[in-house]
């Protein structure tokens, strides 16, 4: 972990409501590993005293990139950021997807929702193989990187719960057809809503496959300092409380207890 | 002209610097350590430990106001023995005073904790948290009330050697009372403020956004009012001070040590900024070479009125 000044070297929107800013972290950016994240401090909000969390989006060379949308006080006041100002960074932050061995025979099935699909670029980056990407959203702005996954050479199928993109409902629509008919046996990495997570968590607990899961909780520290991010986790049979930014924010399927 | 000293004694336990990092705000140490040289801290409060290990509050437990936070952790932490063998063998790499926020849901509970981590080698004092606003037995239902801050000063007293230093609270009408009270029965040195009472409501829900309904503030929006009490507090007794809240420069811990503190203790500030503690040292020590000032302690209760 370390702390970082990063220079930002671009800004740019994605679609409609989504932003990718990418700052040059070489420190940060070569310990960097996918579903880690960086906790930015906004010097632009005087009167805040968090950081804001945000996942790696990519990682090229001394450049790292997240994507975001704006979803609060923080990231609506990101909107002016400029290429040239500096932005204190703390990173990586987190224990990161596992990446399967060279010689693992499962298929990699990313499942996004929403802007959860950066981590997933950046995993899809770093794995050994292609496989598929399920990415869902509210409308067809809501998919995001589609050609970039298929850049990479992975498989794509989208779902909207407006109809405006792939199949008309959730995610799980199109996961579970694929499902259905699968020869090779999957291996989940999944970042999005609760919900999403806890469908993807369920299918890969019933079929005997594994699911890890990128949780987001509503963060203090990042470090693991201050307990504000607790999940409750099972491990060897007994329920403990794991701190998201530290022992998480990535979870095998069968350790989260929803609530 | 030559260095200003910047190192201090409180209750005994020598400090390179009056800046520490204060309890719930820092973890057991080995959070930040990869930031933070741990051993360029005046000393190292621990989170909150209490006899068995506690869960705490349910999430959300955070919510972030304008120069402020709102928190209701609810003390969650390992337990005594917990916190000797997972986090003590830590802490005893490093040449800093550590010293242990205690606090429990009776009396006796307190002194349990005291009696067990007396004579544990690498811990230089206890705080005694009888200030944590988001606990319903024990926390702030002691320090509020003059009796059972009394009850617990004193049993904490009788079952340990170390020097022992009442976390107060800041919701009292007179904590010139408080102070006097722990320093009556045993207090080697206080600490104050602890979060004040507070509450936030989501317009749209109409529910408090912290599952605990209400929490503590943090921060500099409180750092005024804690002045006031430091100041308050140092006229009421003679036992050094360690002052909490709002500090996130040297600026507000000067302002702390002139109202009448020994030494101050950073908060919510290692969130924003992990390094914010050694940078106040720096700024202190840049104050009194500007002022040509021997020591830090020359400012202390140098306040004029």
């Amino acid at each position: 972990m370390h702390v970082e000044n990063g220079l930002v070297v671009a800004h740019d929107p994605m679609g409609a409501a989504y932003r990718v800013l990418t700052l040059r972290l070489p420190t940060i950016a070569a310990k960097a590993r996918p579903g880690q994240f960086v906790h930015l401090r906004l010097a632009m909000l005087s009167d805040a005293v968090l950081r804001r969390p945000f996942s790696i989006y990519g990682v090229d060379g001394d450049m790292l990139s997240i994507l975001y949308k704006t979803v609060g006080r923080g990231t609506a006041a990101m909107k002016d950021i400029q290429p040239g100002a500096t932005l204190s960074a703390m990173g990586p932050l987190g224990n990161g997807f596992p990446l399967p061995a060279a010689e693992t025979t499962t298929v990699p099935v990313l499942v996004a929702g929403g802007y959860g699909v950066a981590p997933l670029y950046f995993l899809a980056t770093r794995l050994p193989r292609t496989g598929l990407l399920f990415a869902g959203g509210a409308t067809s702005a809501d998919i995001l990187c589609v050609d970039r996954f298929q850049a990479l050479g992975w498989e794509v199928r989208l779902a909207t719960d407006d109809g405006s993109l792939g199949t008309h409902g959730l995610v799980t629509a199109p996961l579970d057809s694929w499902l259905a008919d699968a020869r090779r046996e999957p291996e989940f990495f999944a970042c999005g809503p609760n919900g999403m997570l806890r469908a993807v968590g369920e299918r890969a607990i019933a079929g005997g496959w594994k699911g890890w899961l990128s949780l987001d909780r509503h963060m203090g520290c990042g470090v693991g300092a201050c307990l504000a991010c607790v999940q409750t986790i099972r491990k060897d049979g007994a329920e403990t409380l794991a701190r998201v930014c530290k022992e998480g924010p990535i979870f095998e399927a069968r350790e989260v207890v929803w609530e | 002209m030559t260095t200003p000293q910047l190192e201090i004694t409180i209750a005994g336990i020598r400090m390179k610097n009056p800046v520490m990092v204060a309890s719930g705000t820092f973890g057991y140490g080995p959070e930040y350590a990869d930031i933070v040289d741990l051993n360029q801290l005046g000393a190292l409060i621990v989170k909150g430990i209490s006899l068995e290990p506690w869960g705490g509050n349910r999430t959300p437990r955070l919510v972030e106001v304008p120069g402020g936070l709102v928190n209701a952790i609810g003390l969650q932490n390992p337990g005594v023995q917990g916190f000797v063998e997972k986090y003590l063998p830590f802490l005893r790499h490093y040449d800093v005073p550590v010293i242990v926020n205690i606090w429990g849901k009776t009396a006796d509970d307190y002194a349990e904790v005291a009696a067990r981590l007396d004579g544990v080698p690498g811990i230089a004092g206890l705080e005694i948290n009888i200030s944590c606003p988001n606990i319903k037995a024990g926390g702030s239902a002691f320090g509020t009330n003059l009796e059972a801050t009394a009850r617990v000063v004193s049993a904490v007293r009788r079952r340990t050697r170390l020097p022992i230093i009442p976390k107060l609270a800041p919701n009292v009408s007179d904590i010139a009372a408080f102070a006097r009270c722990c320093v009556d029965n045993g207090a080697d040195a206080l600490s104050l403020i602890n979060s004040y009472p507070a509450m936030v409501i989501d317009i749209e829900s109409r529910r408090p956004v912290l599952a605990n309904v209400t929490g503590g503030l943090s921060g500099p929006a409180i750092h005024p009012i804690a002045v006031k009490l430091v100041y308050d507090v140092a006229r009421a007794v003679d036992v050094p001070l360690i002052a909490v809240g709002g500090v996130t420069q040297a600026r507000d811990a000067l302002e702390f040590i002139i109202a009448g503190a020994t030494a101050v203790a950073v908060g919510t500030a290692n969130f924003t900024e992990p390094l914010t503690a050694l940078q106040v040292v720096e700024g202190i020590r840049h104050h009194l070479e500007a002022h040509g000032l021997a020591s830090i302690g020359s400012l202390v209760r140098t306040v004029r009125l």
